[in-house]
């Protein structure tokens, strides 16, 4: 009674198969490398980071974490001073930019005719590719004298002011294309809702939209201030205080940030090594940095996923 | 006492009228509008500004030195320094880019989107990309400093310049854009409707011969636009490259150099002469090299992007 089925081989040809094999193989190492780089990146922070601690920690000379100012090569390594400095410029750059981003944002998503938004989103893209180290030299020969010291006499060439405006200017793409992608995923059933209630568009967009769109709008702001701390070139071009700085919280002063003494002790890498801690605590600054923004950014990425869900 | 009641009926029909017919000017709304239009102009006065105060700075050097500033390279004097040392350096990095993080990141986001599998390691690797994205510029030079110039050194392409030279830049650089390049790649293949994935099944295609055959050609367009912004981001990066010895000083590679020696020497970007010159002591490179260096390298990034809109509005396709 059993009924023997002919052997028949629909699996295809072997070599067909091993290159199939083979191809996954190689998309899949293409994949894993960014888990690679991920690991690179702790490991070799950690490792020199951990060096930096264990050496102050043996030389008795933690207090050096907590001191006047940071000058790395005098031994003195205030970690408030970098920290402090980092958010006072990524605090004026928000200020600068979240107006200006928001408004730019709101107004392309909500009042600008498709033409006016095809020409206008362009534009702001290119502000968006400008390079940093471009802004940093504006910051330096034209915010700088022209704007910060004509309000502030007393300001100098270099001050966390005038980097902090530039990193404003540096972020608001980033502020107007995230926020502007938030308002424009808001259903426009939701809006046509509010109009056939009677209410007007300003009504629409700050009662209805506004708030539909609010995680969206709360990562692009998150986002954008991660960016100002991770932010190198503006600051160490314009914030002045290279060689270290006091701490300071007043804006008109020249001012360190974390990225600033990371570049300012690495371009003098050679005089540094050898002296000290100092070429150590580079990277000890660098995990900090690593951290926050990681930090950050986790929320951002976060918030976003949360308006893709809802809508 | 008829007439008054007509006189209150005439005045309540026209404002009905009005508000109907949407003539009600509200004070508050065109504020509002207002506003915001000013808050987005300011944005583009910024740029114009911006623009106007580099171009205005450049303008005398283009005009005397014209095409000679562009292929003059590094020197102390103002009078004869060009930017080719610069070009050249950046050229080089975007060739490394091109070789490596364009493979590596199409293949990722071709692993993420056609083949991985829903699990564990799937999620770490989308995080890994995620997070990577987010990291400071400058950190990605703190890992080449440690990891890509030892490696370069130890691979024995070190050079003059123990591994600081251009080839673990073009690796820093690549590292860095990486995650730009999975993700923008990613978006582009994840664009390609399932249709035309089912098309090539359909007819006794493997999972390899669809994505070669059907898949990639489809998001070609987007992958192309992602690496021509991808280029313009790692053309205008400097933080990373003073972090891994980029020369900010004068250097000149002696005239029997070889192409190898040329390599593992010290070595300049254009974004980096941009750096050293704006904090020369000799005014003359701040007030009038530095603004036309940036001219150069904008109008690089410039016509990237625009070759980038280009590529974006030819090849696109609506399904």
């Amino acid at each position: 009674m059993t009924t023997t089925t002919p052997k028949i081989d629909l699996s295809g040809d072997p070599r067909r198969r091993t290159k199939e094999r083979t191809v996954r193989a190689l998309f899949f190492a293409a994949g894993f490398i960014s888990i690679i780089i991920s690991i690179a990146i702790v490991l070799s922070l950690v490792g020199e980071a951990w060096t930096f601690v264990k050496g102050l920690i043996d030389e008795g000379e933690l207090g050096s974490l907590w001191s006047l100012g940071w000058f790395p090569r005098r031994g003195l390594y205030d970690l408030r001073t970098i920290i402090v400095g980092t958010f006072v410029i990524a605090v004026i750059g928000i200020l600068v930019a979240a107006p200006l981003g928001l408004g730019a944002a709101v107004y392309l998503a909500e009042y600008a005719s498709p033409r006016a938004r095809r020409t206008l989103k362009p534009v702001i893209e290119m502000l968006a590719g400008i390079p940093s180290v471009v802004l940093g030299f504006w910051a330096l020969s034209f915010i700088g004298p022209e704007v910060v010291q004509r309000i502030f006499p007393s300001a100098g060439v270099f001050s966390m002011l005038s980097a902090g405006l530039a990193v404003g200017v540096l972020i608001t793409p980033l502020v107007a294309s995230v926020s502007e992608d938030a308002m424009r995923a808001v259903p426009s059933s939701l809006r046509e809702a509010s109009f056939g209630l009677g209410a007007n568009r300003v009504t629409t967009t700050i009662r209805v939209v506004l708030p539909a769109a609010i995680s969206g709008i709360m990562a692009s702001l998150i986002l954008a201030f991660s960016r100002a701390i991770g932010e190198t070139m503006v600051v160490f071009m314009a914030a002045g205080a290279v060689g270290g700085a006091l701490f300071t919280v007043n804006p008109l002063d020249p001012g360190q940030t974390m990225t600033a003494a990371i570049a300012s002790l690495a371009i003098g890498t050679d005089q540094v090594a050898g002296e000290g801690l100092a070429f150590q605590s580079l990277f000890f600054v660098g995990l900090l940095l690593f951290l926050m923004t990681l930090v950050l950014n986790s929320a951002s990425n976060r918030l976003v996923r949360r308006f893709r869900e809802t809508y | 006492m008829a007439e008054r009641t007509s006189a209150t009926q005439r005045a309540t029909r026209e404002a009905v009228r009005a508000s109907l017919e949407g003539k009600r000017t509200e004070p508050g709304a065109v504020i509002f509008k207002v506003m915001l239009l000013v808050m987005l102009l300011s944005s583009l006065l910024i740029l114009v500004v911006l623009l106007a105060d580099i171009l205005i700075g450049a303008w005398p050097t283009m005009r005397d030195r014209g095409f000679d500033f562009i292929t003059s390279g590094l020197s102390l004097n103002p009078e004869t320094a060009g930017v080719w040392t610069g070009i050249i350096g950046s050229l080089i990095i975007a060739l490394l880019v091109i070789l490596l993080a364009i493979p590596i990141g199409v293949g990722a986001a071709v692993y993420l989107e056609e083949y991985a599998p829903d699990n564990r390691l799937t999620q770490w690797i989308d995080t890994a990309v995620r997070n990577l994205a987010g990291v400071p510029s400058i950190v990605f030079g703190l890992l080449g400093l440690t990891i890509f110039v030892a490696l370069v050194n130890g691979i024995g392409l070190g050079g003059s310049t123990e591994g600081k030279n251009v080839i673990a830049a073009g690796i820093t650089m690549a590292a860095l854009v990486l995650p730009i390049v999975i993700i923008t790649s990613a978006e582009a293949i994840r664009a390609v409707p399932s249709t035309i994935r089912e098309a090539g099944y359909g007819v006794g295609a493997t999972k390899w011969e669809v994505i070669r055959s059907h898949v990639l050609p489809s998001a070609f367009p987007g992958i192309l636009t992602g690496t021509v912004l991808t280029l313009a981001r790692a053309f205008g990066e400097t933080a990373p490259l003073l972090v891994i010895g980029v020369a900010t000083g004068f250097f000149s590679a002696s005239s029997d150099a070889t192409v190898i020696d040329n390599l593992t020497g010290p070595y300049t970007a254009l974004p980096v002469i941009v750096f050293s010159w704006s904090r020369q002591t000799d005014p003359a490179f701040a007030a009038t090299l530095a603004p036309a260096a940036i001219t150069v390298l904008l109008a690089i990034l410039f016509s990237l992007n625009g070759v980038a809109i280009y590529f974006r509005n030819r090849f696109e396709k609506r399904w």
